[in-house]
């Protein structure tokens, strides 16, 4: 039973990061209808910005390597390039685009994914980075003493930071003017802009609020297994939870997290074992499928209705 | 004034069915392929053969098959590779286990066995449609990678997973030079590209375009969606897997599962975009622009600018270039190089006058 839970809540946690991925997929798809593939290579381009700035600013400033300045200004400086990023792509890539079938659009951003991968390699090299954000790794004293379960208090810090990013969101869309215009565009494009919603604006607040969030994943995803191409890798990780959750949906994302989270490390260490292992790569997919097959439109996904 | 349908009369209804019903098309189309099976063997030479035309034509097929169910369905497919992965051992597996299997009969089978797993993973798109059921084609990616990989009976337990295709014997003569290889790859490409044109104009192939269109005002008027989307799937996973068949026995030789990656899948659905969505001569356009793109961004980025970049940044380069090109591409043509040809045509027909 100890194992059980460890397992649980292990893959709960992990949930949380697919779902800090899948949120900035969710938080593009809703405002735009743009599937953006691109967020992976966001997440990498991310931490790599956010590395590499850690790593020459103290030659650049003469601050103390390591230090709370260069932190947070390293942090500030990645966040200004994803949100120029954001930006860039939203100008020079997608309103080209507009009218163009949701499959164009979605190979577009495939092609963005390789021109940011490409760029954040050739200005801060392809090598695998550590990335430090002070918190420890290890696992919480007090879980192992009363209850022997292993938890780590970095696993713990990041499921709250999620936690504390997801909310910050939700009162962001439910209560400043940006959040409700946001919403407006989201519900219906044509009518946003008939009652004056600066569609363009929106969307490039919308990007630029993805950069953000693919630097609070990417940061954590660093720190947990170093700064490197695979990083791109947690996008796809990301999708199954995006089906699960449903693409339009917020809460949706969170709890999709959760559930492959979970279900994926479980059936790891409960079924893998009789089919040689491994399972990990596909089972989430194949979950999510079964799961479409009884509701289309995922979790919590608005239900589509056809007419002729 | 070149390309003018006016004055070509149908006196019979077998002239009003043909494939090429106009005869510049005709004719162009027979001189590509005699040039392609005559001309080219003897110009080209070992290089071109082996690592530019071979592919090519792998690569025409593949895109034909997901252009069948993306193009002409509507069906958005993420698995190709994973289809071409069945093909490819499909067909080592059939020569392998049956003593005296013919090689042509191997690669049908393994066609039809990548048909077959197509049929099982196009099941849930009668419920998912759009982004959804391309996600969902990601199950099959990953899973028969997974599959193939795990279970070593695949791959004659062989210990690193790696297959070596067999020699291609057809009627005593065996293929293993570039130019009968390239030939016998250019004689299947050919027959199951105008297999292909013919069939999407078939009632199967406008039933998949109506369902394309508007599955629900397809299935008002009387077509049976489920039917249609399966045929779709079978058809293209078939494609697929001759192409993964092909891609094994006559262009690498060896293969490991690990080979049909997702970034594999990727290029084949770059292929249908650049060439054409929807459009037979465009699956070999794109083709050709994709296989030759990263070739030509090798030569020409140490020439343009000489050693200034280190290799490994020459190598983001590439991905940068890449990745930028087929952003410009989506931009300027998003219905593809077809379209630019068919663009040409009018002209064609026009010129030299304005109207």
């Amino acid at each position: 039973m100890q194992f059980f839970l460890e397992v649980l809540i292990g893959g709960l946690l992990s949930g949380v990061l697919y779902a800090l991925v899948a949120l900035g997929f969710v938080l593009i798809f809703k405002a735009s209808g743009v599937f953006n593939f691109a967020q992976g290579a966001m997440v990498f381009f991310a931490a790599l910005t956010f590395v590499g700035f850690t790593e020459v600013l103290p030659g650049w400033t003469g601050l103390a390597e390591g230090g709370a300045v260069v932190f947070w200004l390293a942090f500030v400086l990645a966040l200004v390039s994803m949100v120029v990023l954001g930006i860039a792509t939203e100008k020079i890539v997608l309103r080209p685009l507009v009218n163009q079938p949701p499959i164009t659009l979605f190979m577009a951003t495939i092609g963005l994914s390789y021109l940011v991968e490409g760029i954040a390699q050739g200005i801060w090299g392809a090598n695998v980075r550590g990335l430090e954000l002070g918190i420890e790794d290890v696992p919480i004293e007090y879980m192992m003493e009363h209850h022997n379960i292993l938890i780590s208090s970095f696993d713990l810090f990041a499921a709250a930071l999620a936690g504390v990013l997801v909310g910050s969101l939700a009162l962001f869309f439910q209560y400043t003017k940006v959040g409700r215009a946001l919403r407006a565009v989201a519900d219906d494009h044509q009518a946003a802009l008939s009652i004056g919603i600066p569609l363009q604006h929106i969307w490039a607040i919308v990007w630029g609020v993805a950069g953000f969030v693919a630097l609070v994943a990417g940061l954590i995803w660093g720190a947990r297994n170093g700064v490197q191409f695979a990083l791109t890798f947690t996008a796809l990780k990301a999708l199954p939870v995006l089906i699960l959750g449903g693409f339009t949906s917020v809460p949706g994302a969170i709890v999709g997290g959760l559930i492959i989270g979970a279900s994926e490390k479980l059936a790891e260490v409960y079924v893998g074992p009789f089919v040689g292992g491994g399972i990990e790569s596909w089972f989430p997919y194949v979950l999510a499928l079964l799961f479409l097959l009884v509701r289309p439109e995922g979790l919590f996904g608005e239900r589509h209705i056809d007419r002729v | 004034m070149f390309y003018r349908e006016a004055g070509q009369f149908k006196a019979s209804y077998q002239a009003d069915q043909q494939i090429f019903p106009i005869i510049q098309d005709r004719v162009g189309i027979a001189i590509v392929i005699a040039l392609a099976a005559l001309v080219i063997p003897v110009i080209a030479n070992e290089y071109w053969l082996k690592a530019i035309l071979v592919p090519v034509l792998i690569f025409s097929l593949a895109a034909i098959g997901l252009n069948i169910l993306t193009g002409y369905a509507g069906q958005l497919s993420l698995g190709s590779a994973a289809f071409m992965a069945v093909g490819a051992f499909g067909a080592y597996n059939f020569m392998l286990r049956i003593d005296g299997m013919p090689f042509l009969v191997a690669l049908v089978l393994g066609g039809l066995a990548a048909a077959a797993v197509g049929v099982l993973f196009g099941l849930p798109s009668l419920r998912i449609k759009g982004f959804y059921l391309a996600v969902a084609t990601l199950a099959a990616q990953f899973f028969i990678v997974w599959a193939l990989v795990k279970f070593p009976w695949f791959s004659n337990y062989s210990s690193s997973g790696v297959i070596t295709a067999q020699d291609i014997v057809i009627l005593g003569y065996t293929f293993d030079g570039p130019v009968a290889k390239y030939l016998l790859t250019l004689a299947i490409v050919v027959v199951l590209a105008l297999m292909a044109k013919n069939l999407v104009r078939t009632s199967t192939g406008r039933a998949w375009m109506a369902v394309r269109d508007m599955d629900v005002a397809a299935e008002v008027i009387g077509i049976r969606p489920m039917r249609t989307k399966l045929i779709a799937f079978a058809v293209s996973s078939f494609y697929c897997g001759v192409a993964g068949g092909l891609y094994a026995f006559t262009y690498l030789g060896t293969v490991e599962p690990e080979g049909f990656n997702l970034d594999l899948s990727f290029r084949i659905l770059f292929m249908i975009i650049i060439g054409g969505v929807g459009s037979i001569m465009g699956s070999f356009l794109g083709a050709a622009f994709i296989v030759l793109l990263p070739i030509f961004l090798d030569n020409v980025i140490p020439h343009l600018f000489g050693n200034l970049f280190s290799a490994s940044f020459a190598s983001n380069l590439q991905l940068i270039v890449f990745g930028g090109l087929i952003i410009f591409f989506l931009i300027v043509e998003p219905h593809g190089l077809a379209r630019l040809w068919q663009i040409g045509k009018e002209k064609l027909r026009l010129w030299p006058f304005p109207h």
